[in-house]
C-alpha cells in the first residue's frame, strides 16, 4: 500500500514538473524529524500544584497587556470553568477532578504543542508559520490575512485570534519564548518561574529519556504514556501524568500521523489533474466537433443527392 | 430659451410648482417603487450600518465567532454555498462548448452570469470575514504558502473569477456594440471553457479538502478522506439544479426577455437537465454511502447527529434524485423544478453541516450566528440580485442579440 502510494506521488510529481506547475505543493514546509536537537518542554502533571504563576510569567513576557499582580493568580475560582488559550493568555492551567474524595485534583497546563510537523504551518496560505530550527513553531503577523484556517487545522485548538481588533487582528499563541531561546537567554518564562519544577526545558531527545526514566522509576505514580512522543507525528511539548490523558482533557483522537499528510494527497493530485483534465476535455471537444462536422457534411451531401431515390439515411 | 423664461419668472414658477420633477420624470421615479425595490432598499439600509460596524469595530462586534469555532456563517454560507451554487457556469459551458450539446445554448449565458456574480460576491463575503481583507493579494504575490489547500482555493477562485468575466465578455461587447472585440472574446470560448472546468474541478474539490486536516473536529459522519470528491460531485449537482431554478425564476421575473422562447423547447431542456441531475445525484449518493462505509459509522446512526445525517442523505439527496428520475421519465417539468429546489436546499444543508453544524459538534459553547452576520449575508445576496437584474435588463443574457450569430 505504502509503496503504491509513493509511486503514485512520484508519478504526480513528474506530471507537475512537466507542466512547470508548483510541484513544491507536494512538499511539506518542514524537514522531517530533524528533531532530536530541538528545544522542547516536559510538563510533569503529577507535580503541578495549580499556582498559575506560569500564566503570570507568560503574560509578563509575551502578553499584549500587563499581567497584573501575581497574587491575583492564586484565586482558585477560575478553576470552576474550563478555560482555553486566548489572545491574551497564551497558556492556561485547568483543574481536572477530583472525581473521588480520596483523590487529588490534577492541574493541566496547556499551550501550543510545537508539533514536529505542524498542521498550522501546512494550512497557512501565506506561510506565516514556520517550524524554526530551534524547535518552536513561530508565527509571523506581518503576512497574516486573518483567514483563521490555522485554528481549524490545529488538532490541539491552540491558536487564538484577537477578534476585537478591527485593524490589527492576529493569531496569538505560545512561541516557547522564541526570542529568549534565540539569544540563548535560558529557559522560557513559564519553566523559569515554576516553583515546583513541573516544567523542564531541554532538548527533545533528552526530555524523552528523562520522561522514560521517571516513569520507570515510579510506575505507580505515572501512566506509561508520554503524550507528545508520537501524537500528531510528535510534538516538542511533552507531558507525563498520573492519569490517562483522555481523562485530563487531552484530545484522544489526534492519532500518530503528522497532520500535513492529511492534505498531501489532495495537493499532489493537483498537477496530475492539471495535465489529464484539459487533455480529456479537449478530446471530448474534438470528438463532438468532428461528429458535428461529419453530420453537417452528411447533411450537405444528402441535400445535394436528395433527389436520388434510396438516399435517405 | 425656456430656461431664460424660467429665470425671469422665478417666483411664478415656484408658485406653480414647476420646479418639481416633470410628470414623466415623477412617473419614472414612481416606477422604481416596486415590492422588490422597497424590500431591497430596506435590506441595504440595515446592511450599510452593519458593514460600517464590521470594519470600524471589528469581527468581535459583529460576529459570534470564538477561538473554538473560527468559521461561521460568512464562510459556511457566503463562501462554501456561494461557490457550490455558482457551479452552473462551468457545467453549462462544458455541456455546450465541449460536449457539443448545442441545444442547451440558451442556458449558458444566464449560468455564466450567475456564476460570475456568485464568485464575485463570494469574494465580497470573504472580505467581511478575513481579519485583514486589505491583504487579500498576499497569498498570490507577496507570501505564497504553497502547502495549503486554502492556497489552491485562493488561486483557483481568483483565476476562475477572471475566466468567468472573460466568458461573459461577448454579452458585454454585444451590448456596447463592439463587434471586433466581441469576435476576439468569442474566439477565446473553447480555451476559456477548458480552463474554467479545470479550475472548477480543482477548487470545488479543494473546498471540501479544507476540512481534511480537521478529522477530530468534524463529526465522523461528515468527515471523510473523500470530502474533495464529495464536494465536487455535489457542486455539479448544485450547478445543474441552480440552472433550472434560475431559469424558472428568470422566466417569471423577466417575462419580456423570453417572449420568443419556444416553451416546448425550454421544457425539453429542463427535462434533459433533470435526467442529468438524477445521474449526478445518484453518483453523489453512492459516493456518500462509500464514504460512510469507509468510516465504519454504523453505531453513530442512532444518535441525534445520525438522524440529522439521514435527513440530509435521504431527504435531500436520494429524494430529489428519485424525483428527477421520475420527472425525466414521465416528462413532468414541474417535478424537475421541485427536485431542483430540493437539491439546492440539500447542497446548502450539506455545506452548513460540514462547516458549522457538525463542526466542533462537541464544543462546550455552540456557535450561533449573530443577527448582524445574517444581515450581511442577506445584504450580499440582495446586492447580487440587484446586479443580476441590472445586467439582464441591459445585456443580451436571456435572449440572443439578433445582430449577432449565437456563440456555440
Amino acid at each position: 500500500m505504502s509503496l503504491n502510494r509513493r509511486q503514485f506521488l512520484k508519478c504526480m510529481g513528474l506530471a507537475g514538473v512537466s507542466t512547470g506547475a508548483a510541484a513544491s505543493t507536494a512538499e511539506a514546509s518542514t524537514a522531517p524529524h530533524a528533531g532530536n536537537d530541538w528545544h522542547a518542554m516536559l510538563t510533569d502533571l503529577t507535580l503541578c500544584v495549580g499556582c498559575r504563576k506560569c500564566e503570570w510569567a507568560c503574560r509578563k513576557a509575551n502578553g499584549p497587556t500587563d499581567p497584573g499582580p501575581i497574587d491575583a493568580y492564586d484565586d482558585p475560582s477560575v478553576f470552576e470553568q474550563r478555560r482555553r488559550t486566548n489572545s491574551i493568555s497564551l497558556t492556561v492551567v485547568n483543574r481536572v477532578g477530583p472525581t473521588r474524595d480520596d483523590e487529588k485534583p490534577t492541574f493541566v497546563k496547556s499551550q501550543c504543542m510545537h508539533c514536529c510537523e505542524p498542521a498550522c504551518a501546512s494550512a497557512c496560505l501565506v506561510g506565516a508559520y514556520r517550524k524554526s530550527k530551534l524547535g518552536p513553531v513561530i508565527y509571523d503577523e506581518s503576512v497574516c490575512i486573518g483567514c483563521r484556517y490555522c485554528m481549524v487545522a490545529c488538532p490541539f485548538d491552540m491558536p487564538a485570534f484577537s477578534y476585537n481588533s478591527p485593524t490589527r487582528p492576529a493569531i496569538h499563541k505560545c512561541t516557547m519564548c522564541f526570542e529568549r531561546l534565540a539569544k540563548g537567554d535560558g529557559a522560557p518564562a513559564c519553566a523559569s518561574i515554576c516553583p515546583v519544577e513541573a516544567i523542564t526545558f531541554g532538548k527533545r531527545s533528552e526530555l524523552l529519556a528523562l520522561a522514560r526514566r521517571k516513569i520507570a522509576a515510579e510506575p505507580k505514580r505515572y501512566v506509561n504514556h508520554i503524550f507528545g512522543e508520537y501524537e500528531a507525528g510528535g510534538t516538542c511539548w511533552l507531558y507525563i501524568a498520573g492519569r490517562p490523558f483522555e481523562e485530563l482533557g487531552f484530545p484522544a483522537n489526534v492519532g500518530t500521523r503528522p497532520y500535513p499528510e492529511l492534505t498531501k494527497g489532495l495537493l499532489s493530485a493537483v498537477p496530475f489533474i492539471q495535465v489529464i483534465w484539459p487533455a480529456v476535455l479537449m478530446g471530448a471537444y474534438a470528438f463532438s466537433h468532428r461528429r458535428e462536422t461529419a453530420t453537417s457534411a452528411n447533411d450537405a451531401r444528402d441535400t445535394t443527392e436528395g433527389t436520388e431515390p434510396g438516399s435517405e439515411s | 430659451m425656456m430656461n431664460h423664461a424660467g429665470h425671469m419668472t422665478t417666483s411664478a414658477t415656484l408658485l406653480r410648482g414647476d420646479w418639481l420633477p416633470r410628470p414623466s420624470v415623477r412617473g419614472h421615479l414612481r416606477s422604481y417603487v416596486t415590492p422588490f425595490n422597497v424590500v431591497a432598499a430596506a435590506i441595504l439600509c440595515i446592511g450599510a450600518p452593519v458593514t460600517v460596524n464590521r470594519f470600524v469595530n471589528g469581527l468581535a462586534a459583529t460576529t459570534n465567532l470564538t477561538d473554538d469555532v473560527p468559521w461561521g456563517l460568512w464562510i459556511g454560507f457566503d463562501v462554501l454555498c456561494g461557490v457550490a451554487l455558482a457551479a452552473g457556469g462551468f457545467v453549462m459551458a462544458a455541456t455546450v462548448h465541449l460536449f457539443g450539446l448545442r441545444e442547451y445554448q440558451p442556458l449558458v449565458r444566464p449560468a455564466i452570469l450567475t456564476g460570475f456574480l456568485g464568485y464575485f460576491f463570494v469574494v465580497i463575503g470573504l472580505m467581511y470575514d478575513l481579519g485583514r481583507p486589505w491583504r487579500l493579494p498576499f497569498p498570490m504575490v507577496y507570501s505564497p504558502g504553497v502547502t495549503s489547500v486554502m492556497f489552491e482555493v485562493a488561486w483557483c477562485v481568483a483565476l476562475y473569477l477572471t475566466v468567468q468575466f472573460l466568458e461573459f465578455c461577448p454579452a458585454i461587447f454585444e451590448w456596447l456594440g463592439l463587434r471586433r472585440w466581441r469576435a476576439w472574446a468569442v474566439w477565446l470560448t473553447t480555451g476559456l471553457t477548458v480552463f474554467g472546468v479545470l479550475l472548477s474541478t480543482l477548487h470545488q474539490s479543494a473546498l471540501g479538502g479544507l476540512f481534511l486536516i480537521a478529522p477530530g473536529k468534524l463529526h465522523p459522519l461528515w468527515y471523510s478522506p473523500y470530502l474533495p470528491l464529495l464536494f465536487f460531485a455535489s457542486a455539479v449537482a448544485a450547478g445543474i439544479a441552480m440552472v433550472i431554478v434560475e431559469s424558472m425564476l428568470s422566466h417569471r421575473v423577466f417575462r419580456s426577455h423570453v417572449e420568443h422562447h419556444d416553451e416546448r423547447q425550454m421544457n425539453r431542456l429542463v427535462l434533459g437537465l433533470g435526467r442529468a441531475g438524477a445521474i449526478v445525484l445518484m453518483a453523489y449518493f453512492c459516493m456518500k454511502c462509500l464514504a460512510f462505509a469507509h468510516e465504519h459509522g454504523w453505531h453513530l446512526l442512532r444518535t441525534p447527529y445520525g438522524y440529522w445525517w439521514l435527513v440530509e442523505m435521504l431527504g435531500f439527496i436520494l429524494c430529489p434524485c428519485m424525483m428527477y428520475a421520475i420527472a425525466a421519465r414521465r416528462g413532468l417539468v414541474w417535478l424537475v423544478r421541485v427536485a431542483s429546489v430540493v437539491t439546492v436546499l440539500g447542497i446548502v444543508l450539506n455545506r452548513l453541516n460540514v462547516s458549522i453544524i457538525a463542526y466542533r459538534w462537541d464544543a462546550a459553547r455552540r456557535y450561533v450566528p449573530d443577527w448582524q452576520e445574517f444581515v450581511i449575508t442577506i445584504t450580499i445576496v440582495t446586492t447580487g440580485l440587484i446586479m443580476f437584474r441590472w445586467i439582464v435588463n441591459r445585456m443580451p443574457v436571456l435572449h440572443d442579440d439578433p445582430r449577432y450569430e449565437p456563440v456555440h
